[in-house]
């Protein structure tokens, strides 16, 4: 359960959270509430893909997430403790509610792994690096949704990239276990270590 | 409550409209068919999310081309970084949804009989019909314009041979040439779509072409995104200075184009000044596409008012107009816009067709608009609907900060193509 500590950190971060209010226009008239969670989630098709597959190649599939990762990202995109180039003013528009509606429509959609390229030359090693500082948290190779952690395995690569980049420039906090071991991995193998890594949950496509 | 609403109609034995004070119109056992007419990204996206929401609903889509162009991205193709292909979708997609696509052009709406007849003689009946044509161009509305002089002087505010033309007459334009954009009045569709354009055009120029420049003549005193555009201008193309690649020129100096010497490419502006073009691209003022017009859908404005919760016409029962045809009040006319509109309006005809109360909606918009290399920006809402249904609000969302970094402009490249596969695939896919 890695993301417990983010949890308690976003949790107080993200009481900004609450946009039936009117907080954003306060001459705006009063809206509706009470959306199911289909119509609430097929908004997000537009971006993300029919049932959240996306075709890429930077925007992310959200389908078949775990719960309370889908729930916490999204809490931390309207918090802004997760750097974004929209989403943050997106899940802003969403109540707490409203996001657990939206995680339940997409975690039950499957998620199909993305056909992309990668550097075969890579994969063993990336493989190697995955179980040395990953696995334990992003189980099954990175493919699982059920230890609450992201899914890696046929994600898209650039959307990898972008969020690789950002918990190592600081501009995103990752949880003390993910932080130290990631830490560990780029003092240990640098870029490197990246790209394989990336080359080596892109190749997992079945 | 133990008697539902849909229990009680079921329970009255309805085969006909049940008027109820304050709940919609709702017809049961009247047959589940939709005709939709217009194939682009609202009637797409409504005839697969229809499907989707319920398999038992026969839906018909009444399309005269066999391929759409997206509007979004065609200035990609006007900037040499995407070809025409790319942005061109068929209907197989939607036909393996079982949607029945006919390749007619719809003439008549007869909303008593519940009819749409076509131009080829057939006529289609429905219990549910959609429209969404998308603009009209007014050519009359500037002078020495018309559809006839589009074919040397394009719009190219309908993609697809328009802004193939657009592109051949750039490529062919010499160094040191003038390409004037004349921009349209409010509303029209895609605000910030003449001034991506203008930038797509210089981004070209500056690499093929450096000794040229873009004018923008605009009837408006400001324009959608303005500041990021300017930004980006002055960073990529000189805006402001001697050597700028683009200019603008607003209500300000009365630069709004009246018209057009189709022969000479010159435009004369609302002030009286005449500028001659090497390649000029005038988009003209719009409205609601012919066949709301045909079906006495519009308003005295030219746009078509509806129910904002169902987008069910406010002149005839029966008849949905969504997507830049429809007055969305609180929404612009883009399309994203039109896809998320087209959700909420094939949700409500799901439930009104199964006897239910249209659900709340909820609706989103996302647009990009990419003003050079690695370098492009967004607007971006969620929107609810006021509780007395006046109006669509924002409540949250808004413009890139200004003060966005090189790495996350550079981001919004690769977020807007993937837009652009992820929302032609929900639509055609």
């Amino acid at each position: 359960m890695v993301y417990k500590t983010l949890t308690k950190v976003s949790l107080v971060a993200g009481l900004a959270i609450g946009a039936s209010s009117g907080a954003f226009a306060a001459d705006e008239p009063k809206t509706m509430m009470g959306a199911s969670d289909t119509m609430l989630a097929n908004t997000c098709a537009g971006c993300h893909g029919t049932d959240g597959v996306s075709t890429g190649p930077a925007i992310p599939t959200i389908a078949g997430l775990s719960n309370d990762y889908f729930v916490e990202i999204m809490k931390g995109y309207a918090a802004g403790t997760i750097p974004s180039t929209i989403m943050g003013r997106m899940a802003q528009g969403y109540t707490e509610d409203e996001i657990k509606q939206l995680a339940k429509f997409y975690i039950a959609k499957p998620f199909v792994k993305a056909k992309q390229d990668f550097d075969p030359n890579l994969v063993k090693e990336g493989g190697k690096l995955h179980d040395k500082y990953c696995e334990k948290c992003h189980a099954e190779g990175g493919q699982s949704a059920e230890d609450d952690a992201g899914v890696m395995a046929g994600q898209w690569t650039p959307y990898l990239k972008y969020q690789l980049a950002d918990f190592n420039a600081g501009h995103r906090e990752a949880p003390k276990k993910m932080a130290k071991k990631l830490k560990d991995m780029m003092s240990k193998e640098g870029q490197a270590g990246i790209d394989a890594l990336i080359s080596f949950y892109a190749s997992q496509q079945k | 409550m133990k008697i539902t609403r849909r229990g009680f109609i079921q329970a009255a034995g309805a085969a006909t409209a049940i008027s109820v004070a304050g709940v919609p119109y709702i017809a049961l056992g009247a047959g589940k068919k939709v005709v939709i007419v217009g194939g682009g990204t609202g009637g797409g996206t409504a005839a697969k999310y229809l499907r989707m929401a319920d398999p038992s609903i026969e839906v018909t889509l009444i399309e005269p081309n066999k391929h759409y162009y997206t509007c979004y991205l065609s200035n990609e193709v006007l900037g040499g970084s995407r070809t025409l292909d790319s942005i061109k979708f068929g209907y197989d997609g939607l036909a393996k949804h079982g949607v029945k696509v006919v390749h007619d052009t719809a003439t008549g709406i007869d909303a008593a009989a519940k009819t749409v007849t076509t131009a080829g003689g057939q006529s289609f009946s429905y219990d549910r019909c959609v429209v969404a044509p998308g603009i009209d161009l007014l050519y009359d509305k500037i002078e020495g314009y018309s559809a006839a002089a589009a074919e040397t002087i394009p719009h190219a505010w309908k993609a697809g041979p328009q802004t193939a033309t657009l592109h051949s007459q750039l490529e062919a334009m010499k160094d040191g040439g003038t390409v004037v954009i004349a921009a349209p009045p409010n509303p029209f569709r895609c605000p910030p779509g003449p001034y991506e354009r203008a930038s797509q055009i210089a981004m070209y120029l500056q690499q093929a072409k450096p000794k040229s420049k873009v004018i923008i003549l605009d009837p408006k005193p400001k324009f959608s995104k303005q500041g990021l555009f300017i930004g980006a201008w002055k960073k990529l193309y000189g805006y402001g200075t001697e050597n700028a690649m683009i200019e603008w020129h607003g209500q300000q100096e009365e630069a709004g184009v009246v018209k057009v010497d189709a022969a000479s490419k010159t435009v004369t502006t609302a002030f009286g000044d005449d500028i001659k073009a090497d390649v000029l691209n005038v988009i003209p003022p719009q409205m609601a596409g012919t066949i709301a017009v045909a079906a006495g859908l519009i308003d005295d404005k030219g746009w078509c008012p509806i129910d904002l919760a169902t987008f069910e016409s406010k002149i005839h029962a029966g008849i949905h107009v969504l997507g830049d045809a429809s007055n969305a009040i609180g929404m612009p006319k883009s399309g994203y816009a039109a896809n998320s509109q087209a959700k909420v309006c094939a949700a409500a005809i799901a439930a009104l067709l199964n006897g239910q109360e249209p659900g709340t909606p909820s609706y989103v918009n996302t647009c990009y608009s990419i003003a050079g290399k690695d370098y492009a920006f967004s607007v971006a809402n969620v929107y609810r609907l006021a509780e007395d249904g006046s109006k669509i609000v924002a409540v949250s969302g808004g413009v890139t900060p200004s003060d966005a970094s090189p790495e996350q402009l550079k981001r919004d490249v690769g977020y807007a193509h993937s837009w652009f596969n992820n929302i032609t695939n929900d639509i055609f896919g």
